[in-house]
């Protein structure tokens, strides 16, 4: 089979039911080699279950998935050779030290003598020290970082991490996203799911949001942001007085006497303060937000349930 | 190849890294059946002409250890991995599920093995001189590797299906347990009454013990080549209902 040229991995109608729940219906998407990518969406929307069915963890009903052009199920032993996951769950084994466990996972993508790549990978993610301590021995964090290792093992093309960095604290966050962010310039394709969302904004260059099974949202990151944040600006006025019948449509409400207002671009500003002036109302309080995809993704669930 | 070597690998170095429970507690369990049963019937008791009742019942133990433990080694190592999660990390690589089952079926004969060894190693000098007839190497081989392999794939059908370690017990002690105690070990089925003898007929585990018991004495309850077709039959059917089980991916992939 050929490869469509530069899809990391492709998504086409897939669906996927357990028992009353539909858990994936009809997702498509494609992801292009080398891309950060990010798969939002709140608890149960499917994304765990999207990564299970494209690693093999779990069938889907209906639909296909490749990496770099491999059917997952068809040639499911070559697509898993290019796939590196790091589960969400924490979890390992607890007769192995963390050498034996990279040992073994190597072992189990078909690689012998791997010890010069896991030492790398064990210095990469602060393990060196570890290579010989109990997996039952490791803190929470470590433990995380010793999943990042074994999805790394094998060097794949394309690796999934689904929720690395949940109890994983700042400075070891900071030094997966440096490892992580290197491997991505390297060629490595990167498909992530998260909480954080500041973590998504500043690394995906594209991001689907999912809702109920559905790819609710699929656009660049910049995209997202301009279309469903915008720039915040809140506004005291003097006296408590209203807002300008001009401004209204901009408004996102008051909290503690302070105006919200949704501004599509910097130009808005502009025309904020002209209303104002307009009207005699004097400003004793102003501050201007960039745009965030925490409010991109509350607005595109908002729309996704209205 | 590297995949299946590797899994195999992992799998013997899991039960190996706690031997003290998974090879020597097994083996001191068969010596206190032996030393009890031994001292309270080896007068009372002769089950075939010339062997001591001792002797009758060392191939037994022997052979019920080798059983019960491979039993063990899969089911347990697949209900732990499947209730910590572990699992994930012998689904995601590119192994089959042919290299999967054997893996498992190996590593758990293996274990078989090793406890049966240990079993006869300090129960074989409790036996009178000359207590073992006609030794044939090859029929205690022959039996000890396929009832081996066929309670490996039993565990790995049992480990697959138990969602928790309650469930597996229960395959445990209401399955296994009676398999195995009512098939000889401790007797030979020609002491039991007609309807008894015509049930533990049904029970594969009494070829077992019976064709290895007749690698030690030469002589047996039933012909070694019946016990040899049916235990071969028996491996036959169980490996081919687990593989279909692990080809769906049941409980595993969903």
């Amino acid at each position: 089979m050929t490869n469509a040229v530069g899809v990391a991995v492709s998504i086409q109608q897939v669906e996927k039911r357990y028992g009353a729940l539909q858990a994936l219906a009809g997702v498509s998407l494609d992801i292009p080699e080398g891309e950060f990518f990010g798969l939002l969406g709140p608890n149960g929307a499917g994304k765990t279950t999207l990564i299970s069915c494209l690693a093999g963890l779990a069938r889907p009903d209906a639909g296909r998935l490749t990496v770099l052009g491999r059917d997952v199920v068809a040639d499911y032993r070559e697509a898993r050779r290019l796939l590196g996951v790091v589960p969400q769950e924490l979890v390992f084994d607890p007769f192995f030290t963390v050498r034996e466990t990279l040992r073994i996972q190597s072992g189990y993508f078909g690689i012998r003598d791997n010890d010069a790549w896991i030492d790398e990978i064990l210095a990469n993610l602060d393990l060196a020290d570890k290579a010989d301590t109990n997996m039952r021995r490791l803190s929470g964090g470590m433990k995380r970082r010793v999943l990042v290792a074994q999805a790394l093992v094998h060097k794949p093309p394309v690796i999934v991490l689904d929720e690395p960095t949940a109890g994983v604290d700042v400075e070891l966050r900071q030094g997966l996203w440096q490892f992580v962010r290197r491997l991505n310039a390297e060629g490595h394709t990167i498909i992530l799911t998260t909480h954080y969302l500041e973590e998504a904004e500043a690394l995906c260059s594209r991001i689907a949001m999912l809702q109920h099974g559905r790819v609710v949202v699929l656009d660049s990151t910049a995209n997202l942001l301009r279309d469903f944040s915008g720039h915040a600006l809140s506004l005291r006025l003097a006296d408590g007085a209203a807002l300008p019948e001009a401004l209204v449509p901009l408004s996102a409400g008051q909290v503690d006497g302070v105006w919200q207002l949704r501004l599509p671009d910097f130009s808005a500003v502009e025309r904020v303060l002209a209303a104002l002036r307009e009207a005699g109302i004097a400003i004793e309080g102003m501050r201007l937000s960039p745009p965030d995809l925490e409010e991109a993704f509350v607005r595109v669930m908002q729309r996704g349930r209205s | 190849m590297v995949s299946f070597r590797t899994l195999l690998w992992k799998e013997l170095l899991r039960f190996w890294k706690v031997s003290f429970q998974t090879v020597a507690a097994p083996v001191v369990t068969a010596l206190l059946y032996l030393l009890i049963f031994s001292h309270v019937l080896d007068e009372q008791v002769q089950v075939y002409e010339s062997v001591r009742y001792t002797a009758f019942l060392i191939p037994g133990l022997v052979m019920m250890s080798v059983l019960q433990n491979a039993f063990a080694n899969s089911s347990s190592s697949l209900i732990q991995a499947k209730v910590t999660g572990s699992i994930v990390f012998v689904l995601l690589p590119p192994i089959s599920y042919l290299e999967f089952f054997l893996a498992y079926v190996l590593a758990a004969a293996t274990r078989g093995l090793v406890v049966g060894a240990g079993v006869l190693a300090v129960t074989v000098w409790f036996a009178p001189a000359g207590a073992f007839g006609t030794v044939t190497p090859l029929w205690i081989l022959a039996f000890a590797l396929l009832g081996g392999a066929i309670m490996g794939a039993l565990g790995v059908v049992a480990g697959i299906w138990a969602d928790k370690f309650d469930q597996l017990a229960a395959f445990q002690n209401f399955l296994i347990m009676p398999l195995t105690m009512l098939s000889g070990v401790f007797y030979s089925i020609h002491s039991l009454p007609g309807f008894w003898q015509r049930v533990s007929q049904f029970n594969p585990v009494f070829y077992m013990i019976d064709g290895f018991r007749y690698g030690f004495f030469g002589t047996s309850d039933v012909s070694p080549l019946v016990s040899l077709a049916v235990v071969t039959a028996a491996f036959v059917v169980v490996s081919a209902f687990s593989l279909a089980l692990l080809r769906r991916g049941y409980k595993l992939r969903n």
